[in-house]
């Protein structure tokens, strides 16, 4: 645990001087296409990192001056399958970006969709030392989770306390300074596959950036795309990218759960692709002009060029009706959906007091979705946009940009995380200086 | 149909991106800026130089530059032309001041040329400047030759502060100018041409003044007669003797000195003559008397 400690706070210290250079790349590596976004901290709160949400949610102090997306190469699902070819897809977004920009960006904070996301809630309780509870009682208590036996290859990407419970009273956000003597506490925790990371650290040491931040994608367009009230009363936020499906339950401003479904918007264009005998290109173009999940009667008449240069005149001059274009994605769609659904009553979304889902993400452009989506996932569907921040493209305001606005804000406001806290004395190494400096404060 | 040849990578190359950041790296941005103009031009121009016969080249041509200029005609003086001066003293003037025209007026020293000329005893005062179209102007205050002194080298003239102006054959040739003699005189002139201006009733007796041991006048008059003077406020003392004079008619009488080198008691020396006659009148006057 302590060598995730040292890697999660080796990245904390990294965005903090990226903060303190005031400029960050921002960079979201999907399956389908990979973004950069180019952030730069300034006014007056440029350094505000304290608690609480302040005027415009953190917003007002950065603004993108730089953004360029490129077609994500070497991916599958999320994940890095051709790391050469990933490693150039990153270099062209983030040449482009700071060309845009005409600044030259050290430090990138990532996210990804890949590497299995998987959950754990953890609880840990202990007495508190002093009349009211320091902020050592809270790393106490959060080293006093027990962590559950997660697997070999697996890294915990995030572990963020999200309730605190003082004696009898529950449901505290913070509890620093409240009075009482036993503090217990609620954790999530999040593990990914050890290769996924170690892949993008290479992918990214390779670009000459340097890793200043990690974030689940599922997570980050959970923070753009829900808006307060759903964060606060509960919702989940259903990333449709293009590999791979992201979900994301948050209640009360924080995310207590995550996972992945491993479909999405490009199994559909590989379904197109197949059952109309078309190259891939051809196919997400036409999935992208004529797509749809809802056939009416009038779309047995509109008929789609399919086209082609193979010289085979019969080939070339194929056509097919937007209604059989429906009739094969429609049944991708519904399976993606009934997974995700699967998934959410898996981690019990039932229970919470409000069922709203959202849905975003690339795929959720596709139209007819929102007739189709409540039919699988209940009544409280809606399409979701990400929030505006500043300088942003008009190009990049959809909704397959909620991840990369989403790692923006994750960038500006990060929640507190575990390694956020002083590690407790009695947790370090036996011959550590630091431990014998506690046991001198202690006795003297 | 197909495009022949490899698909193109729109990727940029490793070097490639690595050169952007380069370039977007504002230290780097500077040094092409500034630093490697700058670099480059020193390298050239110290390469250029490290030949000493360029070096000398470009000496020369910077010195045959400032001649070419110095030569062209509107800065060439042609003549000198003297103000207020004598012929005499614009003689010496020519003499003492020797220039070859015509000369660039570069090379011409006016403050030296100044100096020089007040080098002269007879000038007093000299401007030097060089007019537009060439002319060397220097326009000279003479001294005005105020006593004619006998001094030991002769008969000299001086001017009013006692400043030598030029030199004297013959004393006629100035009769019009009072004769001082003695050594010294030369020091006192004020003083003696205040003498003068008060004895202006007995000018005419007055042959000159004569200074003595360098710190007291004598009136010389004709009749072998003179007037001998103190060191302080001879002035006065001059202007009681001319009083007496005046009302008592002193020096047309049978003296040879008046004696006022004490003021407290002038004494009078008179003519053995005028002793023996003086000495037998009193005689004649006391001798019944006292016998």
């Amino acid at each position: 645990m302590t060598d995730l400690y040292q890697s999660q706070r080796t990245m904390r210290a990294m965005r903090r001087a990226a903060l303190q250079r005031g400029v960050v790349a921002v960079l979201d590596i999907g399956t389908s296409k990979i973004a950069c976004l180019i952030l730069r901290f300034d006014g007056p709160d440029r350094l505000l990192l304290t608690e609480g949400v302040g005027s415009l949610a953190g917003q007002s102090s950065f603004r993108v001056i730089g953004a360029a997306t490129t077609r994500a190469r070497g991916m599958r699902i999320g994940e890095i399958d051709t790391m050469p070819e990933t490693e150039r897809a990153i270099r062209t977004a983030v040449q482009a970006a700071q060309k845009m920009a005409m600044v030259r960006v050290d430090h990138a904070i990532v996210c990804m969709s890949g590497g299995q996301p998987r959950s754990y809630g953890l609880a840990g309780e202990a007495e508190i030392e002093a009349d009211h509870v320091t902020e050592a009682d809270v790393a106490r208590v959060l080293a006093a989770c027990d962590v559950p036996d997660y697997g070999d290859g697996r890294e915990v990407l995030h572990a963020q306390p999200v309730n605190f419970a003082l004696d009898h009273r529950t449901g505290m956000g913070d509890p620093r300074g409240q009075i009482g003597n036993r503090l217990a506490c609620d954790m999530h925790m999040l593990t990914v596959d050890t290769a996924l990371i170690q892949n993008l650290l290479y992918c990214i040491k390779r670009c000459d950036l340097e890793l200043a931040g990690l974030a689940s994608s599922a997570y980050v367009s959970g923070i753009s795309s829900l808006v307060e009230d759903e964060q606060e009363l509960g919702a989940a936020c259903i990333d449709m990218g293009g590999g791979a499906t992201g979900l994301s339950i948050f209640i009360k401003k924080h995310m207590i759960f995550a996972d992945t479904v491993r479909l999405g918007g490009d199994h559909v264009t590989l379904d197109i692709s197949k059952g109309l005998q078309i190259p891939l290109s051809v196919a997400e173009r036409i999935k992208t002009f004529h797509g749809g999940v809802v056939a009416t009667g009038m779309d047995d008449r509109d008929m789609i060029e399919l086209g082609g240069d193979t010289g085979d005149w019969d080939h070339d001059r194929r056509t097919v009706s937007r209604a059989e274009l429906i009739g094969i994605i429609r049944p991708r769609m519904e399976e993606l959906l009934e997974d995700v659904r699967e998934r959410l009553d898996a981690a019990g979304f039932d229970h919470l007091p409000s069922q709203q889902i959202v849905l975003t993400g690339g795929a959720s452009q596709m139209p007819g979705l929102d007739v189709l989506a409540p039919k699988i996932l209940g009544q409280q569907v809606r399409i979701g946009r990400p929030m505006r921040v500043h300088g942003l493209p008009q190009a990049a305001t959809g909704a397959a940009f909620s991840s990369a606005v989403g790692l923006c804000l994750f960038a500006a406001n990060p929640q507190d995380e575990w390694w956020d806290f002083e590690i407790p004395a009695d947790r370090y190494p036996t011959r550590s200086l630091k431990r014998a400096v506690k046991w001198f404060k202690d006795n003297w | 149909m197909r495009p022949i040849g490899r698909f193109r990578d729109p990727a940029p190359s490793r070097w490639s991106y690595r050169l952007h950041r380069l370039m977007l790296t504002p230290g780097f941005r500077l040094f092409l800026r500034a630093g490697l103009p700058a670099l480059c031009v020193f390298g050239l121009v110290s390469g250029y130089l490290a030949d000493p016969d360029r070096r000398q080249m470009l000496v020369d041509y910077g010195t045959d530059l400032r001649v070419q200029i110095e030569q062209r005609p509107e800065f060439m003086v042609k003549l000198m032309a003297i103000e207020g001066a004598s012929d005499e003293v614009a003689e010496d003037l020519r003499e003492i001041i020797p220039i070859d025209f015509p000369i660039s007026s570069f090379d011409l020293e006016l403050e030296q040329i100044r100096v020089r000329a007040e080098e002269i005893d007879a000038v007093a005062n000299a401007a030097v400047r060089i007019k537009p179209g060439g002319v060397l102007t220097v326009t000279v205050i003479e001294r005005e030759p105020s006593v004619v002194w006998r001094g030991r080298d002769g008969l000299e003239l001086l001017d009013a502060e006692g400043h030598r102006v030029a030199s004297l054959d013959r004393r006629a040739t100035r009769s019009d100018l009072p004769l001082l003699a003695g050594d010294g005189a030369d020091a006192a002139v004020p003083e003696a041409l205040e003498l003068f201006e008060v004895s202006e009733l007995i000018a005419p007796r007055i042959r000159g003044l004569l200074r003595v041991g360098a710190r007291r006048w004598d009136v010389i008059l004709d009749r072998d007669q003179r007037i001998l003077l103190p060191e302080d406020d001879a002035v006065s003392a001059l202007q009681r003797v001319i009083g007496l004079d005046q009302v008592q008619d002193l020096l047309a009488r049978d003296l040879t000195v008046v004696d006022m080198r004490n003021p407290d008691r002038p004494t009078l020396r008179m003519t053995t003559d005028a002793a023996e006659s003086f000495r037998e009148t009193s005689m004649s006057i006391w001798e019944p008397a006292s016998r």
